[in-house]
């Protein structure tokens, strides 16, 4: 493909974007497993629509079907922002079924997990690449943000030209270290905040309507 | 003079696919190389990468490929994304970002991730 040609493809999907403004944003949450994605997702549902998207559990790959949540209105500052928020299955390259029985799971359950994550996560890459318009992007902030699903995640966000946030999870817990993910990506606003205590959640709450509205 | 394959002895195949050969490849050939060698308990090295929507179906394909009583997914590294590269205007204009970047991938159970910073990969190895 030519350069003339990848120009004008670039600026035809940023245009379709930026104009796209009657349809409902599609905000899609992601992130690796058991980084609290649906507990946020829940949190923003029932602030403002009072219903949740989704089961929360400390077993990985909990979520294992993309969830939407749909008209969600944040209000700030005297404005109302209207977004679709999608809670997406936690990204990985290799999913192990025996991962399952650490959590005193029957095998065969475990085997039909294990089933149904692969499937969710390919639908969640499926999803990035075709139907959100923008993306939070979730990291526990206990771990090493330096991982190759992260790398890969962010870089291809950033290939599709989707405005991104990073929300530092988990705040609320002794070992968290908000500075090195702002080190991992500082091409990126990070925003802190616990899901679980709703800490921080009014500069969230401001950043959606600042980066989705 | 007999080909040697992996499975005549004890070690571990490693295939290093140069960016010229890549190059001549679409994306799901690409695709399909890197997991037919990963299946085969291969350690597969592109010289220069893929690109992030490569990067994308490879996650997806692997995904529909991963088999309880088999294949468990992939390792897959690459040097983290140095702060000054940031592939420039008419690169993020592009939607594109760098791309060459060497990349190691091998099956989950056999390849471990031991240090990774922007100029170094340590990774162990072990056979099937």
């Amino acid at each position: 493909m030519g350069l003339f040609t990848d120009i004008k493809d670039s600026i035809s999907r940023a245009a379709d974007r930026l104009f796209a403004t009657d349809s409902q944003k599609r905000i899609g949450i992601y992130g690796p497993p058991n980084a609290g994605k649906t507990t946020l997702a829940n949190r923003i549902a029932r602030d403002w629509t009072g219903d949740a998207i989704g089961p929360e559990s400390h077993v990985p790959h909990e979520t294992r079907r993309a969830r939407r949540k749909e008209n969600v209105e944040i209000k700030r500052n005297g404005k109302s922002v209207s977004i679709d928020i999608v809670d997406t299955p936690g990204v990985t390259t290799k999913v192990d079924y025996n991962e399952f029985l650490d959590y005193d799971i029957e095998e065969e359950d475990a085997v039909r997990r294990s089933r149904e994550a692969t499937e969710g996560v390919a639908e969640a890459m499926h999803w990035l690449r075709e139907d959100v318009d923008g993306v939070i992007y979730v990291l526990d902030s206990t771990d090493d943000p330096f991982t190759q699903v992260n790398t890969m995640l962010v870089g291809i966000i950033e290939s599709q030209n989707l405005p991104v946030l990073i929300f530092a999870n988990k705040i609320d817990l002794d070992e968290a270290n908000v500075t090195r993910i702002e080190n991992a990506f500082p091409q990126h606003e990070t925003v802190e905040l616990s899901a679980l205590e709703g800490e921080n959640m009014d500069e969230v709450y401001d950043k959606i309507a600042e980066y989705f509205g | 003079m007999a080909e040697i394959t992996a499975s005549d002895g004890d070690g571990v195949q490693i295939d290093l696919i140069s960016g010229e050969r890549m190059d001549s490849l679409a994306s799901m050939e690409k695709i399909r190389l890197i997991l037919d060698g990963v299946h085969e308990g291969n350690i597969v090295i592109l010289e220069e990468g893929l690109s992030p929507d490569e990067e994308s179906k490879l996650i997806e394909v692997t995904m529909g490929e991963i088999n309880p009583d088999g294949f468990n997914g992939i390792e897959i590294e690459t040097y983290p994304k140095s702060k000054t590269s940031d592939g420039g205007f008419l690169g993020r204009l592009m939607g594109k970002q760098e791309t060459k970047k060497l990349t190691v991938i091998g099956p989950a159970n056999q390849i471990e991730t031991l240090h990774k910073d922007e100029t170094l990969i340590s990774a162990l190895v072990s056979r099937q």
